[in-house]
């Protein structure tokens, strides 16, 4: 006990090694480990459900871009009627001033034009046997396929000279298949429209609902002609009406310049006066994407003021508990000091901590944030998809908040006066 | 190196109030490397101050205070950091240990601002408690160890840098007069390993075990007396128990 210890060799002075910072951090966390808990519940809460609300917005908006991409891309509707007569107006009603023709002037004169064909639809009772279902009858020409990017999934679909010739065939959509036949193959069999027997050569490959909610697999599909003849045709006043024509532009395309281009033709087919409204109005289904998008925009906004007004409240708890531990712990600072810590390490000291606590309530957060979706997928039967950058963003943010809401705090301590602060009770 | 301190014209005026309180008056004295002093007086005379001023923890507001021949005045914070790991080492009158922390990690920590690497850290550690003979309770926490242990530990924190001066601020003040003793006993021996001692004390028989008395009045240092210091091993034996209370 005489001697005392060897002086130490090394003369250099390192920082305080990193392990070490966060081993006391975590330590001085665990000590008030109720209150550490409780601190970091604001920052939990919110980063959860900022994840699951993203999840959740992520899944509805993929959903929303798969039913659209369903709906056939570069695609453009022409309805009969201007817009400004009081909106779009349905062709079933009979009032549609579109005919067969306007649409292969369309093919043939507008440069742009991949395919157009024209269709119209009224609802039937269709029967098979004893089973009856009521469907859309769809009648138009195998352009329309190409337009909307229908496929068969068995059978076939139907030929142009099928179309031309007025042959009774039919393409089933999934739906009307299931109704009519449940387990059993249709094609080849025999159903019933208006009494009027078809031949099932085709069923559709399924496409779910369109962003309206609507099953488009539950529609059944005939030649246009023949569906004039034998099933729709005898009422007409136009026997060559037709309600939309649905156009496909040339991929790379200007989508624009194709609508611009239809409604000058159709203006000149149809004879309307230079100071009269278009007689057709264009729907192009990137615009209800663009409202899509918009609205995705405004809710991922109100996302972020949500995330910032919890992530603000759970910084303010941080910094509080924050202030309430450097003046618990004055003496231990003042201690610190006094045995040869610098400002800087107290300073590092305190803001790991607060990073800390704000970075578990993060990562916490996160992981309910996960759970949460998941359970939510089940519930809803919604589809959920966590973002990888959501995650990131949430925990970097919640690192962020401690650092930001930690300073002031760690700033205090480090500059507190180590013998005052020995002193202190 | 033959002046471990050196103070010149040494002053401190606190604000307090309306007023100014000169606790420390012109005081002028020179410290050798390993000297053994103790620092009395009544109380508010300046003891505190004069020890806080000497620490680097507190700065002079007149007068010139040299360490190892640097100019305190004139450094920075963490330059001054840096002097209290390296050269200084405290002990305070109510011990002022980690309560959560045993007594190896309360020893270790002056090392951490020091980055020394963890292993070393603790074998060295280890070592400073078992030369202030505490190798047996490494693992107790502070609420786990009598009063005159705890000073034990607070002993080895102020010892594990190898300082060349340990300043202690009544340190016998918080204990009864045989574990008070059974400090003084260690600090004789630590001071005969060569390290230099400053204590501040209001007790007549604890300022016996120094080599030399400073006496403050009114912030002055109005005696310094040197003395043959009187034998710790002697008084323990005189007293009447003899089981050791340390
Ligand atoms: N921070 C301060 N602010 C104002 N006055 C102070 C401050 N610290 C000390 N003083 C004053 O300075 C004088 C000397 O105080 P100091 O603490 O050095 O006395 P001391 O000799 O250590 O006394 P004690 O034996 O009671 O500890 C006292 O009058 C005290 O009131
Ligand atoms: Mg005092």
């Amino acid at each position: 006990m005489t001697s005392p210890l060897p002086p130490i060799m090394s003369t250099a002075r390192r920082g305080i090694d990193v392990l070490e910072a966060l081993r006391g951090a975590l330590a001085a966390l665990s000590a008030n480990f109720l209150r550490s808990i409780l601190t970091a519940l604001g920052i939990f809460i919110g980063v959860a459900a900022v994840i699951a609300t993203v999840a959740v917005g992520e899944g509805a908006r993929r959903q929303v871009l798969a039913q659209i991409q369903s709906l056939g891309a570069n695609l453009l509707i022409v309805w009969g009627g201007s817009a400004t007569m009081g909106g779009v107006r349905l062709g079933a009603g009979g009032r549609s001033n579109l005919s067969w023709d306007d649409a292969a002037v369309i093919a043939r004169e507008i440069p742009e034009v991949q395919v157009a064909a024209g269709s119209i639809r009224q609802t039937f009772q269709v029967v098979a046997g004893n089973q009856n279902w009521s469907t859309i009858v769809l009648a138009t020409e195998p352009d329309y396929f190409i337009a909307h990017e229908w496929v068969a999934d068995g059978g076939r679909l139907f030929s142009p000279e099928e179309a031309a010739g007025g042959r009774k065939v039919v393409i089933l959509g999934a739906t009307v298949a299931e109704m009519l036949f449940a387990e059993e193959d249709p094609v080849g069999r025999e159903i019933r429209i208006r009494q009027t027997p078809f031949e099932v050569i085709g069923i559709m490959a399924r496409k779910g609902q369109n962003p309206t909610g609507q099953d488009q697999d539950d529609t059944v599909f005939v030649p246009y002609w023949t569906a004039r003849r034998s099933v729709m045709g005898a009422s007409r006043a136009n026997a060559r009406q037709v309600g939309v024509i649905s156009v496909k532009v040339h991929e790379g395309e200007d989508m624009a310049a194709a609508e611009d281009a239809i409604r000058a033709l159709m203006r000149q087919r149809h004879r309307v006066a230079a100071n009269e409204p278009d007689s057709v109005s264009i729907r192009n289904l990137s615009d209800i994407q663009a409202t899509r998008d918009a609205s995705a925009r405004t809710l991922s906004a109100l996302l972020a003021s949500v995330a910032a007004v919890s992530l603000l409240v759970g910084g303010i708890g941080v910094m509080n508990i924050m202030l309430v531990s450097v003046t618990e712990r004055t003496r231990e600072i003042g201690l610190r000091l006094a045995i040869g810590a610098r400002r800087r390490d107290v300073l590092a000291q305190f803001l790991l901590e607060a990073v800390m606590l704000a970075l578990l309530g993060g990562a916490a957060g996160v992981l309910a944030g996960m759970a949460l979706s998941h359970i939510l997928a089940d519930v809803a039967g919604w589809p959920v998809l966590v973002r990888a950058d959501a995650v990131l963003i949430a925990v970097g943010v919640s690192a962020l908040t401690g650092l930001f809401f930690g300073y002031w705090p760690a700033r205090r301590a480090a500059h507190l006066d180590p013998i005052t602060a020995l002193r202190h009770e | 190196m033959t002046v471990l301190i050196e103070t010149i014209g040494l002053t401190k005026h606190y604000q307090a109030g309306e007023g100014v309180v000169a606790a420390l008056k012109d005081v002028s004295l020179s410290i050798t490397p390993g000297n053994f002093v103790a620092a009395m007086g009544p109380s508010g005379s300046g003891k505190s101050t004069f020890l806080n001023l000497i620490g680097c923890l507190d700065s002079a507001t007149h007068g010139s205070y040299r360490l190892m021949n640097e100019d305190v005045a004139a450094l920075s914070h963490d330059r001054l950091a840096d002097l209290r790991s390296r050269r200084l080492g405290f002990v305070f009158q109510s011990f002022n240990l980690l309560p959560r922390a045993d007594a190896l990690a309360n020893v270790e920590l002056p090392l951490i601002y020091r980055g020394m690497p963890r292993r070393q850290r603790r074998e060295r550690a280890a070592e400073a408690l078992a030369a202030v003979g505490l190798a047996d309770r490494m693992h107790h926490r502070p609420t786990q160890l009598s009063g005159g242990q705890q000073q034990r530990v607070a002993i080895a924190r102020a010892i594990v840098g190898s300082p060349d001066l340990i300043l202690a601020d009544e340190p016998t003040g918080a204990l009864d007069t045989r574990t008070g003793l059974s400090i003084m006993a260690l600090f004789q021996a630590l001071n005969q390993g060569g390290v230099g001692i400053l204590m501040v004390t209001h007790d007549p028989d604890v300022a016996r075990y120094a080599e030399r008395v400073l006496r403050f009045r009114d912030g002055r240092l109005i005696a310094d007396e040197t003395q043959i210091p009187a034998n710790v091993a002697k008084a323990l034996e005189a007293l009447p128990e003899a089981d050791d209370a340390a």
